[in-house]
């Protein structure tokens, strides 16, 4: 359902962070891309969203040549990206957030049954704003829910561990659980965590702008970490 | 009453129909209508335009509403306004003003209101400024805002002025005694080649009395804002202002803030941040299926409401 053509993204200065990107990922899989920092996972989940442009190559979804789309387009067309760092708002409520996301107006009960997913309760949040006021783990939570409210065909999650509490990773866990056994859609997870790689169909290694191994989770997770975890890109690690 | 001068006291006040409980309608300069109510006690001022407004002590859950129309051009509306809170009070003051205007002269309107706020009062003042109309002549509001509040005394200020309003000075001034408390919410919105000049002026006289301010605002197309507050602790209390701007287009904006403390258990904060909307703001509303205008939109509404 996503196919990623010999994709390339190079700074202004010419530094290429995605030096050809080759990558088909499968209708209705729960793929989970890993890899060390700065190998270029986020840039490769933000040029899927349209949030950049790759310097060549092509995007394809559903079929259709999306390299040229906008952010908006691919929203509209199906495709969902959860910010590792979200943004917050002055002014927008979490009720306005979910509600933009799932496309109208909601109630307490739907927001209550989005919101519980991610381990929230909506009567203490849906009227507060996604502002400063809320701590790095609540507006996490509440970013993925903002996805999840959208139910599109394609999710990309970008580190949804990132600032998130051992308790609420637990509730987590079990919503991509969840998500996997009843969504006919695909998720695309970047992460670094064994318990998120654990519940994965297929395992994507990115490193210096590559696509290094990707297969079944049964095949890549013993070698990733067989390889101390580092994919082989540490010396001190893999002498 | 004319269509034109409901549309505006609509607009003001958010009611359809007709005034009830106590109120007083000023448009062009005299009073269109008034009533007063067994606790609310509105009268005419003798040596100069404006009125009394004098609520009985203990008087709890009523609504006064003051609303003042400019309708045509070639009008320069000055009015005084006092209010006298008894003590224990717990009311609501609904003002503000609408100016239309189809002509080539200006149409202004400039309230002075002092609201006096005996021991344990609280009052809620909702303002609401307007501008409509197409004609050359300018839009004009100036209010001015003198709140005095005596111990425990609590005032609420709520004020909105989103558009069509060519000028305006705001001018808000405070003292506030022991443990007296003065909220204000500022939401304004400029466009064109509007000017809005807002001023605060805050004097915390008494152990433990408090302010807090903040004051949000949109300015777009070539106009500008300018802002300035002050806050001086006199006492052991607490100060905070809050100054957000959004910048859209070519308007400009200043911000001024100024704390001043004069006692060293005075505790004062200032938070200030002009800029255009986050990019990042707009990226995230756009993954959600909006488009760049309709996401604009939104983080604007939300910043004002």
């Amino acid at each position: 359902m996503l196919k990623l053509e010999n994709v390339v993204w190079q700074l202004p200065d010419g530094e290429g962070i995605l030096n050809g990107v080759d990558l088909t990922v499968p209708e209705g899989k729960l793929v989970v891309i890993t890899g060390p920092n700065g190998g270029g996972k986020t840039t490769l989940a933000k040029i899927i969203a349209g949030l950049e442009t790759p310097t060549s190559g092509k995007i394809l979804f559903d079929g259709e040549d999306i390299t040229g789309k906008n952010i908006t387009e691919r929203a509209n067309m199906g495709i969902s990206y959860a910010f590792q760092q979200p943004v917050r708002f002055k002014g927008l409520s979490v009720r306005d957030l979910i509600g933009l996301a799932a496309g109208g107006e909601l109630g307490e009960d739907e927001c209550c049954t989005i919101l519980s997913k991610v381990g929230l309760c909506a009567r203490e949040y849906i009227d507060r704003d996604v502002d400063a006021s809320l701590s790095g783990g609540e507006i996490k939570r509440i970013e993925i829910a903002s996805v999840l409210a959208r139910g599109t065909h394609l999710s990309i999650f970008d580190e949804p561990e990132a600032g998130i509490d051992l308790w609420s990773f637990s509730s987590l866990i079990k919503v991509f659980k969840e998500l996997k056994e009843k969504l006919s859609g695909t998720l695309l997870i970047i992460s670094h965590q064994e318990r998120i790689l654990d519940i994965a169909d297929e395992i994507v290694v990115v490193a210096d702008g590559k696509v290094e191994a990707h297969g079944p989770k049964d095949e890549i997770l013993p070698n990733l970490f067989a390889s101390g975890g580092c994919s082989g890109c540490c010396p001190a690690v893999n002498p | 009453m004319n269509e034109i001068t409901k549309q505006l006291l609509g607009a003001i006040t958010d009611r359809e129909e007709g005034f009830t409980g106590a109120y007083n309608i000023r448009v062009d300069g005299g009073c269109a209508d008034r009533q007063s109510t067994e606790h609310i006690l509105i009268t005419s001022m003798t040596d100069k335009p404006g009125m009394e407004v004098r609520v009985v002590p203990g008087t709890k859950g009523e609504t006064v509403y003051i609303p003042a129309c400019v309708t045509h051009g070639n009008v320069d509306d000055l009015v005084y306004n006092d209010f006298y809170i008894g003590e224990d009070c717990d009311v609501t003051v609904v003002a503000g003003c609408g100016v239309h205007n189809e002509e080539e002269s200006a149409a202004r309107h400039n309230g002075i209101h002092r609201f006096f706020l005996a021991k344990g009062a609280k009052v809620l003042y909702l303002e609401k400024h307007i501008g409509t109309g197409v004609g050359a002549g300018q839009r004009v509001i100036d209010p001015v805002t003198e709140v005095d509040l005596a111990e425990e005394a609590v005032l609420t200020m709520d004020t909105t002025q989103l558009g069509g309003v060519d000028r305006t000075r705001r001018v808000t001034t405070g003292k506030l005694a022991a443990r007296a408390r003065l909220i204000i919410r500022e939401r304004l919105m400029t466009d064109g080649e509007e000017w809005a000049k807002t001023d605060f002026d805050v004097e915390l006289n008494g152990e433990d009395s408090g302010v807090d301010l903040v004051s949000r605002s949109v300015a777009k197309g070539n106009s500008h804002q300018e802002y300035r507050s002050r806050i001086c602790g006199n006492a052991p209390c607490t100060g905070h202002s809050e100054c957000d701007a959004i910048i859209v287009g070519n308007a400009t904006v200043s911000a001024a803030p100024e704390l001043e403390a004069n006692h060293g258990d005075a505790e004062l904060i200032h938070e200030a941040a002009i800029g255009k909307i986050a990019g990042e703001q707009i990226l995230k509303l756009r993954t959600l299926g909006l488009t760049e205008e309709e996401a604009e939109a939104k983080i604007i509404a939300g910043f004002l409401k």
